[in-house]
C-alpha cells in the first residue's frame, strides 16, 4: 500500500516511518510547520529540520504551514493529507501516536472523510519498550525540547542513550514523568536512523531555557556521509 | 494459554490492534497471535480473543463463514470491534452502518462483570450490530449496541475497544472467562 507518513522529526513518527516501510511503500512524508509552540497536535520544537530529514531519508516532504490554533490546525492537516493523496496517490497515513486519544480520533476523523487508511504501528505501546527500541535500532535521536520540572537545561542536546532512558524511567517513579514525553514533558529529534541514507550533522545550535522549559534549536545543520 | 486471533488485513493494522492485547493478556496469562485464516485447532488454548481492525479494514466480513466453529464452541471468547461483528453475523446478526471514531458513553443494560457500570470508552467502527435472539445486549452507547453475550456460550463481545482506556474488561475476561455473566 503507498503510505505518508506524519512527520514530526521525533523519535515517534520516525520510528512510525521505520515500521511502516518494513511493510508498505512509503511514498512521502507529510510534515506541518505549527506557527504556535503549544499546538496541540503537532511537535514544535526543529519541525523545521524536516526538510533535512526527508532528504536524508530520501522521500519528497510535503509542507504546509499551521496557526496551530486548536482544532482550526486539523484543517491544514486535512489540506495536507489531501495533497498527499493527488500528488502521490497516497492510500493510507501513518502516525506516531502512541497514547494520544485526542491526537488520534482527529486524524482518524480526517482519513475516514478523505477515505484514506489510518495506520498507527506504536499505538499503547509502553513507553519503556519504545524508547528501548529506538536505541536498540540504532536511531540517534537528541531531546530538543524539555517542559517539566525536574528536567532542566542540562537536558537539552543530550542523545537518547541507555543511561538517558534508565534516568527518564526513575524520574517517572520519583516525579510522575511520561519517560518517553507522552504528557509533552520531553521532545526529540532525530538525527540519523537506520535507513537514513545520510546522517544529520548539527554545526550550530542555540539553548533557550527557563528553569524547567526549554528548547535546542539547530541554527545550522547539513547531511553527511555514513 | 490465550489466542489472540487476528482479522486484520494488514501488517500494520496487526500491529495496532493484535500487539496492545498481547501486552495486556500477557501480563496475565501466556498468549499467542495468529490470523484467523490460519488458526486450525483451538484445543491449545483456554480462551480466545477476535482483534480488532483499522476503520478501513472490513475484509473480516467477506470471511464470516470462518466463524462458524463459533456455533459449537466451548471456550470463553471475546470479540472486540471487529471481533464482535463476526460473532454477531456467526449467529444471524444484522450489520448496520454506525460510525464512531473517539471516546464515547457506554451505559450497562445487564449486569455482567465485563461492563458494570457507565462509563467512556474508546470506539472506533463503521459498523455495528443489531443482534439476533441468539445474544442478550450487556451495554449501549446512543448510537448502538456496544457489548453483547450469548445468551448459552460464554461468548461475549464489545463495540469499543478496551485496549485503550478500559483495560480492565480484557483483564476481567482473562481471569474470570466463563464467570463473567454470573
Amino acid at each position: 500500500m503507498n503510505l505518508g507518513v506524519l512527520f514530526s522529526g521525533g523519535k515517534d513518527s520516525t520510528l512510525a516511518l521505520f515500521k511502516a516501510q518494513q511493510t508498505d511503500t512509503v511514498v512521502c512524508l507529510i510534515s506541518l510547520l505549527s506557527s504556535n509552540e503549544e499546538s496541540y497536535m503537532f511537535h514544535t520544537p526543529n519541525i523545521d529540520i524536516t526538510r533535512l530529514q526527508a532528504e536524508a531519508v530520501g522521500l519528497p516532504l510535503i509542507q504546509e504551514t499551521t496557526e496551530g490554533v486548536k482544532e482550526k490546525e486539523l484543517i491544514d492537516l486535512e489540506r495536507a493529507i489531501e495533497k498527499a493523496k493527488s500528488v502521490y496517490n497516497i492510500e493510507g497515513v501513518v502516525t506516531g501516536a502512541v497514547e494520544s486519544v485526542y491526537q488520534a480520533e482527529r486524524i482518524q476523523k480526517i482519513c475516514h472523510g478523505l477515505q484514506v487508511w489510518c495506520f498507527n504501528p506504536l499505538w499503547l505501546k509502553s513507553q519503556e519498550a519504545l524508547l528501548r527500541e529506538i536505541v536498540e535500532d540504532g536511531f540517534h535521536a537528541i531531546i530538543s525540547g524539555i517542559f517539566a520540572y525536574p528536567l532542566s537545561e542540562e537536558w537539552l542536546g543530550r542523545s537518547l542513550d541507555e543511561p538517558v532512558i534508565n534516568t527518564l524511567i526513575q524520574l517517572q517513579k520519583t516525579h510522575g514523568i511520561s519517560p518517553s514525553g507522552e504528557g509533552g514533558e520531553i521532545e526529540t529529534t532525530v538525527l540519523d536512523a537506520p535507513f537514513f541514507k545520510k546522517r544529520i550533522a548539527v554545526t550550530d545550535s542555540e539553548i533557550v531555557c527557563d528553569k524547567y522549559s526549554g528548547v535546542y534549536i539547530i541554527q545550522k545543520a547539513d547531511l553527511v556521509k555514513k | 494459554m490465550i489466542l489472540i486471533m487476528d482479522l486484520n488485513q494488514t501488517s500494520l493494522g496487526s500491529c495496532e490492534f493484535c500487539l496492545p492485547l498481547y501486552s495486556i493478556v500477557s501480563e496475565i496469562e501466556e498468549c499467542v497471535i495468529q490470523h484467523h485464516t490460519t488458526a486450525q485447532s483451538f484445543s491449545p488454548y483456554s480462551k480466545i480473543i477476535l482483534s480488532g481492525t483499522p476503520l478501513m479494514d472490513t475484509e473480516y466480513l467477506d470471511h464470516v463463514d470462518n466463524f462458524h466453529w463459533l456455533e459449537t464452541c466451548n471456550i470463553p471468547v471475546l470479540g472486540i470491534c471487529a471481533g464482535m461483528q463476526v460473532m454477531g453475523l456467526a449467529f444471524g446478526s444484522d450489520l448496520i452502518p454506525c460510525l464512531e471514531i473517539g471516546m464515547t458513553q457506554i451505559t450497562p443494560l445487564k449486569e455482567n462483570a465485563l461492563v458494570s457500570r457507565s462509563f467512556s470508552a474508546y470506539s472506533l467502527h463503521r459498523y455495528g450490530i443489531c443482534p439476533s435472539s441468539d445474544f442478550d445486549v450487556l451495554a449501549r452507547s446512543d448510537l448502538c449496541v456496544q457489548a453483547i453475550k450469548h445468551i448459552h456460550l460464554d461468548l461475549y463481545g464489545v463495540l469499543f475497544h478496551p485496549e485503550a482506556r478500559n483495560k480492565e474488561v480484557i483483564q476481567t475476561f482473562v481471569r474470570e472467562g466463563s464467570t463473567c455473566s454470573r
